[in-house]
């Protein structure tokens, strides 16, 4: 059997970049900031692409919701190496009250439009850091699910899945179709070498809105305040242990 | 395929291990979390390490070089920036070897040359803008990657017979083999076609004898593209050069020590010594006695892409400069707060664009067939002078740490420098645009 994969692929802050609060102190500042494909999704894209190679897939599906510049994620993901892409055009405004929830009926309504077999996407974005996604697009297709994966194999119909956990590592056996999410090791990904990137844009992306999937934005969550982590404070010097632990116990750490 | 890994200094990149927890713990802010537990702030501004964005829409890119573009500096960024430092204090860059493949995989390395031989079949601008994302992580081997990738790779790609092409550019493009070109001599400098460097026909051979001097990526060239006087009797001196395709190992070719330089450190640099030494007549790039057509047409070529690396070197500067303004405080503020760093900062801005702008024009017009050796001269000259300004202006915005060599804005400082003297110098740049000019009124 050889798979459709669909990998999903976020558009987020680029994670160099310094982070800044809204004054509005409900979200951070997007405009005029650098973004780029969500790096755990690159992951997925890359586990993806390596899978095609092995001619263990057939095609790879490249799917991102947002703005206009989402097709920029796209063309990222293509120029890796996927086969063509699907951007549900979400405007800017509406990006924000964007959830996991919507992003998941999204995807499981894809999965069985496309006839996927297999779901990756990345463990979490690093922008919310739901890590939410994989799970409930599993919930929704009412397919088994593989998420932290540091190693991926296919045997007959099953996939093999490493998982790290506290303390070690879990191997798991998923049947097919399943979604998987991707950890930091579970590869390294590619750079697009020249001639992928121009060919990339011959690849096509077709274009749907999420209402065309049957899938309604309604907000379940609200963002009540965003703030800055706290600034870290110089620490102090004490003359003996005695001192140490009161001074511990004053600030109610021990 | 050239893997990337995982970028240095990503805050969710533990060793092993714990990855989940660690970015959990991170929240939905937390990328803000870099430098917190640094003290010190001059490791927090190297931890920041910031590079300040450029707006492509704004040059006009288009999504296929805004995609290059990303690439490039993802590459350069992860695999050369990290070794820069290094690089320019050993004068030497011990990873040379295996990083020429990794930019051969990438296909940077042909990116103009015809995908038949192994090249990218892309265009000028493109090549700029790579050049200026290399340079922006390491002017040293910015400059490498330019004479390798248009002095040589390119002229062969433009002048070469079908079978020299099948010859040497697989190889040049896969990285597996070095380029150069040398024009220069001890003797010839600006006043190019004065060389003294002679070849005569011997056979189906030609015996050269000579030096050259001044040869970017000498000491480590596998094919270097030689121009050479093969009939002294000329009337005009440039009628009587001719170029030759010489390979490193052929009889009576040597090259001298690396040179010891200012800046630019680490892409080597020598003296080539012509004894005896004996190339195919097979090996002529271009035609007998037309060397000069080959070296011209290069040469507009050449200040054109070459023009990549200023604008780089500036973008690095500015990178590390506006960073740095933002967290230093002096009188309880951050020192570019202050007017007089408000309007430095806002004059290396507007000098770095209006370079790029120019580069830029001029590039796509180049993709579009249209060469004007005016504005070819005119965009390096430009860039290369404002290049050595707005790097000195960085090393000012640093202040006493802009002095010392833990920063890297006096490395940027010293390879800029370069571009006002090589490939051509200001004075013959100016030269070359004002007897345009002149011939414009005549």
């Amino acid at each position: 059997m050889s798979l459709r994969v669909l990998v999903g692929c976020k558009r987020v802050i680029d994670y160099a970049v310094k982070i800044r609060v809204r004054p509005d102190k409900l979200g951070v500042v997007t405009d005029g900031v650098k973004h780029s494909m969500n790096p755990f999704d690159e992951i997925a894209i890359e586990e993806a692409v390596r899978l095609k190679e092995k001619k263990i897939a057939k095609e790879v599906i490249a799917v991102s919701c947002g703005p206009t510049q989402a097709q920029e994620t796209i063309r990222t993901a293509l120029a890796m190496g996927a086969d063509r892409g699907i951007h549900v055009e979400i405007p800017a405004k509406e990006m924000e009250k964007l959830e996991p929830l919507h992003v998941s009926k999204i995807l499981a309504k894809l999965a069985e439009q496309e006839q996927a077999e297999l779901v990756i996407v990345g463990k979490q974005a690093i922008d919310d850091d739901s890590n939410a996604t994989a799970q409930m697009t599993a919930a929704l297709l009412d397919w088994p699910q593989a998420t932290f994966a540091s190693k991926l194999e296919k045997t007959d119909g099953e996939l093999e899945v490493t998982r790290e956990v506290d303390g070690g590592l879990e191997t798991i056996k998923v049947k097919l179709p399943a979604v998987v999410s991707s950890d930091l090791r579970l590869n390294e990904p590619r750079y697009a070498t020249l001639p992928n990137i121009m060919k990339a844009k011959k690849k096509k992306i077709a274009k749907m809105k999420p209402k065309d999937l049957g899938v309604d934005l309604a907000s379940h969550l609200e963002v009540v305040e965003v703030v800055d982590p706290p600034t870290r404070e110089a620490g102090i010097k004490v003359e003996d242990v005695d001192t140490l632990v009161t001074k511990l116990k004053d600030a109610g750490r021990i | 395929m050239v893997s990337r890994g995982v970028l240095l200094g990503r805050w969710w990149c533990t060793p092993a291990g714990g990855g989940a927890v660690v970015a959990a713990a991170g929240g939905a802010v937390g990328g803000g979390n870099k430098g917190h537990h640094h003290h010190h702030q001059q490791q927090q501004v190297r931890r920041y390490g910031a590079h300040y964005p450029i707006d492509d829409v704004v040059f006009g890119l288009t999504e296929e070089q805004q995609q290059l573009r990303k690439t490039v500096f993802d590459f350069a960024q992860k695999e050369l920036a990290p070794h820069a430092a290094e690089i320019d204090k050993k004068n030497e860059f011990a990873g040379r070897r295996e990083f020429w493949r990794k930019m051969g995989d990438l296909g940077l390395l042909g990116i103009t040359a015809n995908p038949e031989y192994g090249g990218s079949g892309m265009g000028y601008l493109d090549h700029t803008l790579v050049m200026e994302e290399l340079s922006r992580a390491s002017g040293a081997v910015g400059l490498s990657y330019g004479a390798h990738s248009n002095l040589c790779v390119n002229q062969i790609n433009v002048n070469g017979t079908p079978q020299q092409k099948e010859k040497y550019l697989p190889k040049l493009c896969s990285g597996e083999h070095f380029g150069a070109l040398a024009m220069s001599e001890p003797g010839s400098g600006s006043d190019v076609v004065s060389m003294k460097l002679k070849a005569e026909k011997q056979g189906d051979h030609y015996i050269l004898n000579g030096n050259k001097f001044w040869i970017t990526n000498g000491p480590d060239a596998d094919v270097l593209v030689v121009y050479a006087k093969t009939d002294p009797t000329t009337a005009k001196p440039q009628h009587g050069v001719t170029a030759f395709l010489v390979e490193k190992g052929m009889e009576g070719f040597s090259t001298g020590p690396k040179l010891d330089k200012l800046g630019i450190r680490g892409s080597n640099t020598c003296e080539l010594i012509f004894e005896d030494c004996k190339v195919p007549a097979e090996n002529i790039l271009g035609k007998m006695n037309g060397g000069i057509y080959v070296l011209f047409s290069g040469l507009d070529l050449e200040r054109l892409v070459l023009a990549g690396g200023p604008v780089g070197l500036m973008q690095a500067a500015c990178d590390s400069a506006f960073e740095y303004v933002h967290i230093r405080k002096q009188f309880n503020t951050r020192i570019g707060e202050f007017q007089l760093m408000q309007g430095k900062l806002a004059d290396m801005y507007c000098t770095l664009n209006a370079c790029r702008a120019y580069l830029y024009s001029v590039g796509r017009a180049c993709d579009q067939g249209h060469f004007n050796r005016k504005d070819c001269a005119g965009v390096i000259l430009y860039c290369a002078e404002k290049a050595t300004q707005v790097c000195l202006e960085a090393i000012q915005c640093l202040g006493g740490n802009g002095y010392i060599n833990d920063y890297p804005t006096g490395r940027y400082l010293r390879d800029a420098k370069l571009y006002e003297i090589g490939a051509g110098t200001s004075e013959i740049r100016r030269l070359v645009i004002g007897r345009a000019l002149n011939s414009e009124y005549k």
